[in-house]
């Protein structure tokens, strides 16, 4: 793996290259135990009656498999394999917050390591992945395996809204000088679109799990029917990410996949736009298609009609990819090599399992087939197809990138043969097994279904499955010593990435890039870029330096100014999961620890970041002198905070929709019995008050900039009071109506909605305030202060329950975590 | 060539008895109690339909694209591709084919969700953890006659089903006669069932609800409409007094450990928090499809149910002596 980093730069480094691997190496890990536990499964289910695992631990395992493979394995892996290339691909040295992408990974390894050793404690999640209430709720789940699972999910939604922040602003605002958008790589192109699909996605599961554990913790119905909740409005909210989550997974090995077939086909991909507009139509349609999650929920069939189209529609943005590289093939001389192996596996496998999709989007067969082993088929058709055969090929295409060795050809062809052949051979008796009334989820099945030979094949396949994936394995650790060394680019690839091989810094300097397929196209472009003919050959502030550039057409705009290694993002990871798992499993002692030194590490990190630059241009090659910072909407600070809000707005939709949802659910009963409507008094009065800590906060703004800090000051304690006297109000008020939160869902969701919003709104202030930045050194201490009293708030809050409000802290440290690239913008706003 | 074929098959297979007969030798060995490939009602069979098409359609897809996908590496010849030809397929080949697809799909569900007619019979079911309970509404009478872990039917005959839930979502799948619908806590979902032919089939809970959610099973007996009157008659008559000494004995046994608390015997005790066992003996299985049903397997289930099935409501009576045991489980196997 290159030489890596020095004793210690295995925690301090914060750099993409070194991330990435680590990112990519964590994913492989718990791909292989999740791996084990589907094996463990198989056997259990090789005959009828077995009693090979027990029905608890069975059922441990089928969610600790579905949980570990998409949220630990599916999700972050893409993510790890664009943290490694994307910045080398689009001719940048590093991600735009290098530091954020290092706390996000050390978050998901981690939490993901303490999740995953939940099944050794026997506390591991048995709600199955998508976790239906009630049986999920604190009824009939009264153990702590349910909240591990929110954990395990929380660190993903870290790790997964970094990435997706560190995608949307890399893609954007750092890419090479002179390279437009229509030149991106066309992986870029996809991932841009899957990061957009997890900001605006993301959100719909934060705030259903933010609904569960409020329910589990503090008893408030959301999901309860015997007190007015809805199970729905779970699978409702938990869907419309759900769904597109599965192109969230599945977007980024397609790019995968458009990249590396043009390189072994020897000729350029066919309608570059054409795909680019599919990948963009997927990523919109697929928040359409939820409800066919819901097929057999008895929704009225006029309803079920519309979700049966749109899902049906989503096979034509899926034939145009396909047939464009099927055009692309047609169009070269391929060659079959065994990344191009795993690629024709892919084509082949998910070719299959899109068609299985379009049966499973009509309704009518759904009722059948819906949580039968048809589904489990189908599923891993498309996810086994669709991702895991592109990642093996992303793992054999750009291994000699890293290492600069090949893996072996022949081993190559023995694992993608062995897998082929092991998946196909168990998997695809499963749709027969499906049809013959094999439900999914079961640790056993009636002799008399006769599915038994059916079963007893994919057992004895899945172990042909795991060799292959064996032969992967040992061929990856044999070639790290004796894989014959190879150049700088092996396959002959016209990408950017293979022109920084195996250098920690990306590129000596940035060349000018003016084609789609640089390697092929620009003749000089290695020369320029290694001979310090591009842009920053040099490095005028002595530090880590990146170009800023305009998201159109890729002019220079500003130096951006990287950090270097240091302990701050690995620490504050380490403890803020060990702060949650603590809190979790209620360990104060430990989790209060944690907690405090996770604080600490993250406001000195914060702090850190407002360091004073010299002003003027500098040097920035090519006779190009370039600002070290901005402070307007060029700024990546600026760019990373409309993500944020982006988010946020996503999220309070989603809590709005939970509100509303409720009440058309069970429009008689609500509000119930016992509940009085609001006067016109109190209203207006919290109107009054939270109007005039907006005005208030406004005016520290405008003070501030005027570098006024006494009455910055002022206005920040008047904020401060006038907010905590309306929540004081609000909070005393629905209690005064009969509005009890644990008594019926109207009041469950008169104590959300308004209360998610006022944070949302209060982070809004905050965050426009930061994204307009008034650049002194005030502004990151607010911002601090504002996330400590928050954190400290909730940490009171929930301290005394178990498990506690575990997803609200998790909001925080979100928010945090995502509050630090904006404090980052304090590079960027400068003195100017 | 193929969104012909789709978009002519429906009115081949309307038209003609041949291509379900093809199905079926196709698909010989799909038959069995639980199979969605053995439809035995009208709802279940156009499902059928619908699926034989899709299969016939994805597997020609599939080969389309294996083919297309192949060739490059099999050619000699350096040739370029017509690039707009194999754009365009990618968008009209399912674009015409699903638009084919789609109004046929949502005939098949208009007519598997026909309504319901008013005089015809319906059956409440619910969902427990681990269990079914069913219970017969009859227009004459105004109370409901419940048993559980079977459903017994009129052959040829539309009959409604209102699904509930007493606890977390289960969902009711008897993939023989039609497709499943959930029971949803604080809803109540409905859906119409027939069978063709007389015989017995057997369903299963479908959405995850537990520990033993595997071991949530029920069977679908369809009886001639006389036997199915008569069947009924009796279910709703208070069980006879028994006429042996030992069954008297497992009957007075049966009520002083407090089997009442749970069970109800018709004309014994009364209690709906556990399956009905006013005909117990006559079931085919123990435990919602834990056990095969008979006296041996009573005694196990009574002794053990904490062992055979985990976590579900009923404590194991292994306090119970073996002459006692017996005479309980004599007594519930006489209940037919």
């Amino acid at each position: 793996m290159g030489d890596g980093p020095p004793r210690w730069g295995w925690f301090t480094e914060a750099n993409n290259t070194w991330i990435g691997r680590l990112y990519i190496a964590t994913g492989f890990a718990f791909f292989l135990g999740a791996g084990l536990l589907a094996v463990l499964m198989r056997i259990q289910l090789a005959r009828p009656n077995n009693t090979f695992l027990a029905e608890a631990t069975y059922n441990q395992f089928f969610t600790m498999h579905g949980t570990v493979m998409m949220f630990l394995f599916a999700v972050p892996i893409g993510e790890a394999f664009a943290m490694t290339l994307l910045p080398s691909m689009t001719g940048t040295r590093d991600m735009p917050f290098p530091w954020l992408s290092s706390f996000g990974f050390w978050c998901y390894a981690i939490g993901g390591v303490l999740v995953f050793s939940s099944l050794s404690f026997g506390i591991a999640p048995d709600g199955g992945w998508f976790m239906y209430p009630p049986l999920t709720g604190p009824t009939y789940s009264p153990g702590v395996n349910t909240d591990v699972w929110v954990l395990g999910l929380g660190f993903v939604e870290i790790a997964t809204l970094a990435a997706a922040i560190e995608f949307i602003v890399g893609l954007l605002k750092t890419r090479a000088p002179g390279m437009t958008l229509a030149n991106m790589p066309i992986f870029a192109w996809y991932m841009l679109v899957t990061a957009g699909m997890i900001m605006i996605g993301m959100p719909a599961v934060i705030a259903a799990d933010l609904l569960l554990e409020l329910e589990r913790a503090f008893g408030w119905p959301f999901f309860d029917a015997t007190r007015g909740g809805d199970p729905l409005l779970w699978q409702h909210l938990f869907w419309i990410f759900g769904h597109p989550e599965v192109y969230i997974i599945f977007l980024p090995a397609a790019g995968i996949v458009s990249m590396a077939l043009p390189t072994f086909a020897c000729t350029r991909l066919v309608g570059y736009s054409w795909v680019v507009m599919g990948a963009v139509s997927v990523g919109f349609l697929s928040f359409g298609l939820w409800v066919h999650h819901m097929f057999t929920t008895g929704l009225p069939l006029m309803s079920l009609s519309f979700f049966s189209a749109a899902s049906i529609a989503i096979s034509i943005p899926m034939g145009v990819q396909v047939f464009a590289w099927l055009a692309t093939l047609w169009d070269g001389k391929p060659v079959l090599r065994t990344p191009m192996l795993f690629v024709l596996g892919f084509l082949s496998i998910f070719t299959i399992g899109g068609l299985t999709g379009v049966m499973v989007a009509s309704v009518p067969f759904d009722w059948q087939v819906h949580d039968s082993h048809f589904v489990v088929a189908h599923l891993h058709y498309v996810l086994i197809g669709g991702m895991v055969f592109p990642i093996f090929a992303a793992l054999y295409y750009w291994t000699p990138m890293v290492t600069k060795r090949l893996m072996s050809e022949r081993l190559g062809r023995w694992a993608f043969g062995l897998m082929f052949i092991g998946f196909n051979g168990a998997f695809l008796p499963m749709h027969v097994t499906g049809l013959l009334g094999m439900p999914r989820r079961v640790y056993t099945y009636d002799a008399s279904l006769g599915v038994n030979g059916l079963n007893m094949s994919s057992t004895i396949f899945t172990f042909i499955l795991g060799a292959g994936v064996l032969v992967v394995l040992v061929d990856f650790i044999r070639h790290l010593r004796s894989g014959p060394r190879v150049g700088d680019n092996p396959w002959n690839a016209p990408s950017l990435e293979w022109l920084s091989a195996d250098a920690d810094y990306g590129f000596r300097s940035l060349p000018l890039i003016t084609s789609r397929y640089p390697l092929w196209e620009q003749p000089n472009v290695l020369q320029e870029a290694r001979e310090g003919g591009g842009y920053l050959p040099d490095a005028p502030t002595l530090e880590r330096e990146s170009l800023l550039t305009s998201p159109i057409t890729g002019q220079p705009e500003q130096i951006l100014r990287l950090p270097g290694p240091g302990w701050t993002p690995f620490v504050s990871a380490a403890m803020t999961a060990i702060f949650f798992t603590g809190l979790t499993l209620r360990l104060a002692v430990i989790s209060v620890t944690s907690g405090a030194v996770a604080l600490m590490f993250l406001m000195s990190w914060m702090w850190r970041l407002d360091r004073a630059y010299p002003k003027g241009l500098a040097d920035a090659g090519r006779g190009l002198g370039l600002p070290l910072y901005l402070n307007d909407n060029r700024s990546v600070g600026w760019w990373a905070m409309v993500v944020l809000i982006i988010t946020d707005a996503s999220l309070t939709l989603s809590i709005a929709f939970a509100y509303l949802f409720l009440w058309t659910a069970k429009p008689a009963i609500w509000p119930p019995d016992g509940s009085q409507m609001p006067g016109i008094i109190e209203p207006f009065v919290l109107l009054g008050l939270t109007a005039g800590a907006y005005l208030l906060f406004e005016g520290a703004e405008r003070f501030n900039r005027r570098d006024r800090r006494f009455s910055v000051g002022i206005c920040l304690a008047g904020t401060a009071i006038l907010a905590s006297v309306a929540i004081a109000i609000g909070s005393a008020w629905p209690g005064s109506l009969g509005i009890n939160p644990t008594r019926h869902s109207y009041g469950a969701a008169v104590w959300t909605t308004p209360r998610v919003d006022c944070r949302s709104r209060c982070n809004w202030r905050s965050d426009g305030y930061l994204v307009r930045g008034a650049a002194r050194s005030a502004d990151a201490r607010l911002v601090a202060m504002r996330n400590v009293a928050g954190l400290s708030a909730l940490v009171a809050l929930h301290s005394g329950r178990h498990g506690a409000g575990a997803c609200a802290c998790r909001r925080v440290s979100i928010c945090i975590s995502i509050t630090s690239p904006a404090c980052k913008a304090r590079r960027s706003q400068g003195e100017a | 060539m193929l969104p012909i074929f789709i978009r002519w098959t429906p009115l081949m297979i309307r038209n003609s008895r041949s291509v379900p007969l093809l199905a079926c030798v196709t698909l010989a060995s799909c038959a069995g109690p639980q199979s969605a490939l053995d439809p035995a009602g009208p709802s279940a069979a156009s499902i059928h339909q619908l699926g034989i098409i899709m299969y016939i359609g994805a597997s020609a897809v599939t080969l389309l694209v294996a083919v297309l996908m192949l060739v490059p590496f099999m050619r000699k010849n350096d040739s370029r591709a017509n690039r707009k030809l194999f754009l365009w397929t990618g968008v009209l080949l399912p674009a015409v084919t699903l638009t084919a697809l789609v109004p046929y799909v949502l005939a098949v569900g208009h007519e598997t969700r026909t309504p319901a007619s008013p005089n015809q019979l319906s059956i409440d079911v619910t969902g427990s953890l681990y269990w079914w309970s069913m219970s017969y509404r009859r227009t004459s009478e105004l109370t409901e006659i419940a048993t559980a872990n079977e459903l017994r039917l009129p052959v040829g005959e539309p009959v409604e089903l209102s699904l509930r839930s007493n606890d977390v979502i289960h969902s009711f799948w008897a993939p023989n006669l039609a497709g499943k619908t959930d029971m949803i806590p604080g809803r109540v979902t409905r859906m119409v069932i027939q069978a063709d032919r007389p015989g017995i089939y057997r369903g299963q809970c479908a959405e995850y609800c537990g520990l033993q959610h595997s071991l949530m099973a029920f069977d679908v007996i369809v009886l001639p409409r006389r036997e199915f009157d008569a069947w009924l008659a009796r279910l709703t008559q208070p069980v006879r007094e028994p006429p042996a000494p030992e069954l008297q004995q497992g009957r007075d046994l049966f009520v002083s450990i407090g089997c009442g608390e749970c069970h109800t015997v018709r004309g014994v005790v009364e209690s709906r928090r556990g399956p009905d066992l006013t005909q117990v003996g006559a079931r085919r299985t123990i435990g919602a499809g834990t056990l095969p049903g008979g006296v041996g397997n009573i005694a196990a289930w009574i002794a053990s149910a904490q062992h055979l099935k985990p976590g579900n409501a009923m404590r194991s009576y292994d306090q119970l002596e073996g002459p006692q045991l017996r005479a309980l489980a004599y007594y519930l196997e006489s209940l037919k």
